[in-house]
This record gives structure tokens, sequence and C-alpha cells, in this order.
């Protein structure tokens, strides 16, 4: 009998399915790894991480102006809250219509929020949510400027990823861009934002 | 036509053209290359250490990351089927391929069909593995690395020589020195600073990324319950590949599955304290499908056998596919310092290198690999997800083809020790033999010992030295107390 030529797709499953046919048991994963943080000190862990990855950190929303004041050309998102810009002269380029790869390369700096951070790894995670627009804003200007709510802090990595939506594109940060290619030893600056500055402010804020 | 379902071996870069002996002999003997090699592990081993000690779950970490991937071993025919659906609902496109050739041709075809001809590329073992580069400039495609180390290796003509680090090899003077022979737009009074190289490195890679419209990446990780894929990196040349082209390729074994979101809880902590030795690297990227006015548009997915299902079919040696690339087992292995990567001729080098190059070939054709361990544990100790890798390597050199003159020794052996009384009599014997050898004591710790054995047996003392049977069995001494 002559049938159709058997798909990629369906000879790689029965090969694996005949790779498998020793039957092994089922597998019970033992969690008995830490999913919640029981430090008291959360934040100040944060600032320590944030600062040894060599991030730039700034307290209270006062820190803003005196930023901002350094950039003459800022990328922000659409929805960045009015009172982030309070007092801003520069140059303001909404990411609306979206801004070209090359106008994003021209900008200074970009400021955006965030959706959650973790403080034992030192990790701002951006899941394209309020105040943080699409992955270019943040990729490709060479000075990103994040605000984080101290509300957005949990201690460890597990209670992150709870709040996460795997649907969104989802970009982790843990310090500026940087490489250890050159003898193992880790040097910051390479292709994403070389300077990475954060403005911890409180929950009401 | 009945499906052809056994299990099959793969092609690419991970067969080893040479013996390894033969192909360690000029790396051995190379005093730059291991000064370098040692420099670059030792610092990473501290570094490895340091953030691991502070994790006080580490072990259970470790515990879970095993269990899951045996999970997803068990599990893989019906995990691939769900990856399948949910990137496909989510707007990726799935392709399979058996094997490196077939991989390759998917990724030519959809960068034509794309309209490209050049591509960017995201550090991927994977690609590595099925000599897409190679594959992609005999169709007129030019590729592009843009991690710092794999374009270290492609500008200086060379093959990687380290999971994590392809350029382990080389230091800092020797990268300036490809940088000036190679990099166009390379200032002329380039330093040898790590600063100033990455600086050119930035510099020299800008203007294609934001022009490039289509980039191949690999993949750390694939969930199945949610069709993500996960790009775990450092410099934010993934970041720039994953997101500014409009058509994005990425090339990702079937090992690679999670089962659930959920689990990147485990091996996110793992991968980076295991690899780089930081707390968390610098930038991780995951997307699922196509998100409309973010990110590439046409996403496209390659699921690679290439030898997987016959790793999969031994169950002795199946934990190999648990391995997350992380090249911890390379920057402890006592062999790897000193040889280096090339050495393995594989894509994957050091103690992983040594189980899964022959367990994706066969082992009759990298019979040699096995062999290059002194089966210390060190990398056991330190894998993330627990390979027990001495394990594997003794039951694939049990695999491995033998000499009919050494199987017929250890024939004979085996006999001998079977029974007490040969044994004795054995002993007896060999002590009757070396008694006139009794002038032969090494120099310094006077020991009864042989440095060189006339042919065959010099086959043995080219590398060790014979220790002489001693004057009395502890048996023998026994039985006169």
């Amino acid at each position: 009998m002559v049938g159709k030529a058997v798909s990629a797709r369906d000879e790689i499953l029965a090969r694996l399915r005949t790779a498998l046919a020793d039957n092994p048991p089922p597998v019970q994963v033992p969690r008995g790894y830490r999913r919640v943080d029981d430090r008291s000190d959360v934040i100040e862990t944060l600032v320590d991480r944030l600062e040894d990855y060599r991030a730039v950190v700034h307290r209270g929303i006062d820190a803003l102006p005196r930023l901002l004041s350094e950039v003459d050309r800022l990328a922000v998102p659409i929805d960045v809250p009015a009172d982030w810009l309070a007092g801003y002269a520069g140059e303001l380029h909404r990411d609306a219509p979206p801004l070209s790869a090359a106008a994003l390369d021209d900008l200074d700096a970009v400021l955006t929020g965030c959706a959650v951070v973790v403080a034992d790894t030192g990790t701002i995670i951006l899941d394209a949510g309020p105040a943080q627009g699409r992955r270019a804003l943040t990729l490709v200007p060479d000075r990103h400027i994040c605000v984080v709510r101290t509300d957005q802090v949990v201690g460890l990595l597990p209670e992150a990823l709870t709040q996460l939506d795997p649907r969104a594109p989802l970009t982790w940060i843990s310090g500026p861009s940087a490489t250890s290619d050159i003898e193992l030893n880790r040097v910051e600056g390479v292709h994403g934002p070389r300077r990475l500055e954060v403005v911890l402010i409180g929950s009401g804020a | 036509m009945n499906p052809p379902v056994a299990p099959a071996t793969g092609g690419g870069r991970i067969r080893t053209p040479l013996p390894f002996p033969t192909a360690a002999k000029p790396a051995v003997a190379d005093t730059q290359l291991r000064a370098n090699l040692h420099r670059a592990t030792r610092t990473i081993r501290a570094k490895r250490a340091r953030v691991v000690d502070e994790v006080p779950d580490w072990e259970a970490l470790r515990d879970a990351g095993s269990a899951i991937k045996a999970d997803v071993q068990r599990r893989l025919p019906e995990l691939l089927e769900q990856f399948e659906a949910s990137a496909t609902a989510a707007g990726a496109t799935v392709h399979w391929a058996r094997d490196a050739a077939e991989a390759c041709r998917i990724v030519v075809a959809l960068t034509r069909a794309a309209g490209a001809d050049e591509v960017v590329k995201v550090k991927s073992m994977a690609t590595q593995e099925i000599e897409l580069n190679e594959a992609l400039e005999a169709a007129g495609i030019a590729a592009y690395e843009t991690d710092l180390a794999e374009l270290i290796v492609q500008l200086g003509d060379d093959t990687p020589s380290h999971i994590l680090v392809p350029a382990i090899h080389y230091n800092r003077a020797q990268i300036r020195e490809i940088f000036q022979r190679r990099m166009a737009d390379a200032p002329a009074d380039l330093s040898d600073e790590p600063a100033a190289l990455a600086e050119a490195a930035r510099a020299h890679l800008r203007r294609r990324f934001l022009s490039a419209r289509v980039a191949v990446s690999g993949a750390n990780f694939a969930v199945a319950d949610t069709g993500t894929l996960v790009v775990v990196e450092s410099e934010g040349n993934g970041r720039m590949c994953l997101t500014l082209p409009e058509t994005l390729i990425s090339v990702v074994g079937v090992e690679k599955l999670l089962p659930t979101f959920t689990d990147l809880e485990v091996f996110l902590q793992l991968l980076p304290r295991s690899s780089t030795g930081e707390r968390m690297n610098p930038y991780t990227s995951m997307w699922t499908g196509v998100t409309p006015g973010d990110g590439p548009q046409d996403v496209h997915i390659v699921l690679v056998d290439n030898g997987r299902s016959a790793v999969l079919a031994d169950p002795v040696g199946r934990p190999a596919l648990s391995c997350i690339r992380c090249s911890a087992c390379l920057n402890v292995c006592p062999v790897y310092e000193r040889a280096g990567g090339h050495a393995y001729g594989s894509v994957y080098p050091g103690p992983i290198g040594a189980i899964l190059s022959p367990q994706l070939t066969g082992v009759a054709d990298n019979a040699s690999l096995p062999y290059a361990s002194t089966l210390c544990g060190a990398c056991y100790d330190v894998c993330p997800v627990k390979i027990n890798i001495p394990e594997i390597l003794v039951h694939l050199r049990q695999q491995a083809p033998h000499p009919p003159a050494e199987r017929a020794t250890m024939r004979v052996l085996s006999w001998v020790m079977r029974s007490p009384r040969r044994w004795a009599a054995a002993l007896r014997l060999a002590r009757a033999g070396a008694g006139p050898l009794g002038a032969y004591r090494e120099r310094t710790t006077g020991a009864r010992t042989l440095r060189r054995l006339p042919w065959p047996a010099s086959a043995w003392t080219r590398s060790r030295d014979l220790p002489l049977p001693a004057s009395q069995t502890f048996r023998e001494w026994w039985e006169k107390q």
C-alpha cells in the first residue's frame, strides 16, 4: 500500500513514543523550596541588589524632576501618569503613533513604570501593562528611568510569577545591560540601556 | 505505509572528528590557552559558589528542577502536542524538524519567504548544533551573530569552545586583535579594556539591529501550557533580536519543554546562578505567539529532534535531556580546564558534552568522549538539575566499542576475580613476577612503581604509573597476627 509521506511532526512524535516503551513511572515534583519570603526588609534588600548590579536608586517622587532635567529628549508610553512629568521642560515624545526604532535611537531616555519587582534578585518585570508601553520603548534609548511603587515589590521570584499574565510580552530587567564574555568578568553596557535608574515611590503616589 | 518509528540519531556539529586524546594534545600543550581557561574557569567557579551559597533552599530547588525535567521526559509527546496547540492559538506557526538538515531547510525557506537576505542571531546552542550559519550562507543569506562571544568567534573564523561563553579560550588582548583585524568599523585606538571592547561591539551592531527584518533565536525554555518561549541573556542583543525585526524564527530542541508557566519559578532561580554566577541575568524575555503592535508579527517555532529521541530511548542516559545548558559542569571539570572545549569536537563540550554528544550521534560515532573524564564527580555536585554525569559516563563506556585484546583481557580478569582462590594465586604469581623489579622505586616517595612497561603494556604506562604489588597482602599479614 502506498500512503502519503509521513509528516515530520508525526514521525517525531512516534519516535518519542517508541523511546518511552519502558513506560517510566509517574513523577511527584517535590516543591520544598521557598515560595513566599519571610523577610521584613524587602525594600532594603531590593535597594542592595539593584545597587550591587550598578542600577542607580533614587527615593521619592521628588527625585524625578531633577533626573528629568538632565534629559533633553524623553520617550514615554502614552499612558504615563501626568504627575511624573510635572515641570518637565524638554522634548517629550509619546509613543503614539509608535516611534520607529531609528526615532527611539535618537532619544536620550525613556520613562516608564513596571509590573512587579523581585527584591531577592533585584529584578524589575515589565508586562506591557499600565505606564510601560511596548518592548522597544525600554530597549532602544540608552537610559531607562523606571518608577517602582513599593507595593509592586515582592520578596521572591515565585511570588512575582503568580502576578504575571504569561500571554503578555514579558521583559525581566536586572541591572543595566552587561556582559561576562571577556574573561568571565562582568562589564556593564552593551546593547541594552547602559544606564538603569530606579525611582522608588510610596504605594500611595 | 506505517510511520518509521524507531528513535533516530542526529547530525550536525556534534561529532568529534578526532579521538579526544588526539584532539586534546595540542590544547594541553598550548600554555596561553591553558592560562586563559584556568583564569576564566576559576573566576566563574568563585562567582557561582558565592551566589549559590546565599540561597538557603538551593538543594530543594535542584530536587524540584530534576523532578520537573524527569516528568517532561516521561510525558514528552503529549507536552509537545500541548505546546504546539498553545503556541498556535497565540498566533505562532510551529514547524517540526527530524534532523539538523531539515531544521536548516525550514529556516532558509522562512527567511526567503520574508524576503530577507540577512538575519540577526541570538546566541543559541541549537543553531550551532544544526550548523545553521553554514546552511544560511550556502543559501546566500548572511547570518550575523550578535552575542559578544559569538561575534568574537564568528569574526575569528573559529568555533565555540564553551556553552555559555563561546570565546572563553581568548583573553582580552586576543579579542582586541580579532576586532582590529576583522571589524571594519573598530576604532583605530581600540584598547583591550573589556568596557572598550564591549563598546566597539555595541557600535558595530547598532545599525544592523535597527534595520534587521528577520531574527533567529533559540530558547532556554518552552512552556507547554501557555505556548511561551523564554530567552535568558545579558547584553540586550537578545531583546533587540526578539523585539525589533518583523519575523522571528526560534529553533528549539524538543527537550526544552516545561509543563507549566509556574515551573519557571524553579528554573529561573537555578539557571542564572549556575551559569554566569549572578542572582539574575540582566535580561530575560518571554513571548507567547504574536502580540499585536508589540514585537515581531510573524513568529515561527522550529521544534527539532536531531537525535533527542535516541537519547530518550535509553532509560539510563535519558537524564542528559534535563540539561539546561548552564555550563557549571564545564567550569568545574579538571579535564575541560586543561583540554578546552575544542578537543570535544562537538558544540557540547565538557562533562555534559561527553554524555550528550555520544548519545545524540550513537556511541560508536563518538566513542572516545565517555572517556574524557576522571569520574571525579564534581560535575554532578554542581549540576542544577542533578544529572548523574559520572553514572552515565560509565554506562556509555560499557556501550563503546572495545578492542578485541582489551575484551579478552577483561574476560580473563573477570574469571580470575570471580574466585578467591584464583585471585590469591594470581597475586602470588604477580608478586613473584615483580620480585626482580623491586629495585624500581619511585624517587620521591619510595613507592614501588613502574614508569614504563614494554609494548603492548606500554599503552597502559604511557599516561600512568603501574604500582607493583605489595610484598605481603593484608590477608597474609592478618593471618600472622
